[in-house]
């Protein structure tokens, strides 16, 4: 049968521009809020109320009393160990470091469970900038020997405030 | 002269390429957006360290006090001063009593600007142990350089 007037293909075509509306919305909210990430981690540290902990001192060893001096402008001014000077300047927190490795011993083992160990107390002008602290704090807790970290002081407390 | 009128196409530019970019631009911040700043604070400028890694296992009942440059504490919105902060505190240990726990299962997190005060931060470990909180995390940024 001879078909007359066959229907013509008509392109049926989507209207896009809603969904390109809402495309763009999408991408300007995620470039508005994007945000590159900064890993942060911690230095975990227990510290009870003095007199409160439990935990046995051993009378041999020798307590790590660390001093940080200030200027008026809440820089480093100087640092001891146990009235051993370590300077003030970058090399100074190099020099805690191996302080400390020379009385703790760098080979010694460190015990697994956190609060063993030796213990540094931390005694800083009021007015120090708290970046300097987290500095000793990580000469005093380790070092990185290639990817790995060698851990040296776990325990760590803050003295009384010298307000 | 006759000028014969052609009827005019609309011109219509293929809009397939820049769908697919906008979705591949898309696709990249969904990954890369990070909802779990609701930690950070913008008074808050981290110092750095080499040492520490990001945590593999989140805190259990952390209790985050933001301390900036000027010494203020932020805790959950409110700010606070070393003075006031066991206001705060008190009202974290009350969830956390809540739940049946004691004080010392509560992880303090101390996110420390880095040109505060040392003394500031000494005074909110001090509050913190009156509280009867032991167990404290100093944060700071990883070093990677």
């Amino acid at each position: 049968m001879k078909i007359r007037n066959p229907p013509t293909g008509e392109k049926s075509e989507l209207n896009m521009t809603s969904m390109i509306d809402i495309v763009f919305l999408l991408l300007i909210f995620f470039v508005m809020t994007f945000k590159i990430v900064e890993m942060e981690g911690d230095f975990s540290v227990k510290m009870p109320l003095a007199g409160s902990s439990n935990s046995t001192i051993d009378p041999t060893e020798l307590p790590l009393k660390l001093r940080l001096r200030a200027d008026d402008n809440g820089t480093l001014a100087g640092m001891e160990l146990n009235d051993i000077q370590m300077g003030n300047g970058p090399e100074a927190f190099d020099k805690l470091r191996g302080t400390i490795i020379g009385q703790i011993g760098s080979s010694a083992p460190v015990p697994e469970e956190a609060g063993e160990g030796p213990e540094v107390e931390i005694d800083t002008d009021f007015n120090l900038r708290y970046e300097y602290v987290i500095r000793a704090i990580t000469a005093v807790s380790g070092y990185k020997d290639g990817d790995q970290v060698v851990k040296l002081i776990e325990r760590i407390k803050f003295a009384k405030p010298r307000r | 002269m006759r000028v014969k009128r052609k009827a005019v196409d609309m011109a219509e530019g293929d809009m397939t390429p820049m769908i697919d970019m906008t979705f591949q631009l898309i696709a990249f911040f969904m990954v890369l957006i990070n909802f779990a700043q609701t930690e950070a604070n913008d008074h808050v400028v981290l110092p750095n360290s080499k040492l520490v890694k990001p945590p593999e296992a989140p805190l259990v009942f952390p209790i985050v006090l933001h301390v900036a440059a000027d010494g203020r504490v932020y805790l959950g919105g409110d700010d606070y001063t070393a003075e006031t902060l066991r206001i705060g505190l008190d009202r974290e240990l009350a969830v956390i009593r809540g739940e049946g726990k004691s004080p010392g299962d509560a992880n303090v997190v101390i996110r420390g600007h880095k040109d505060c005060a040392a003394g500031e931060i000494q005074e909110v470990v001090r509050v913190c142990q009156d509280s009867k909180l032991v167990n404290f995390a100093l944060r700071v940024k990883e070093d990677r350089s």
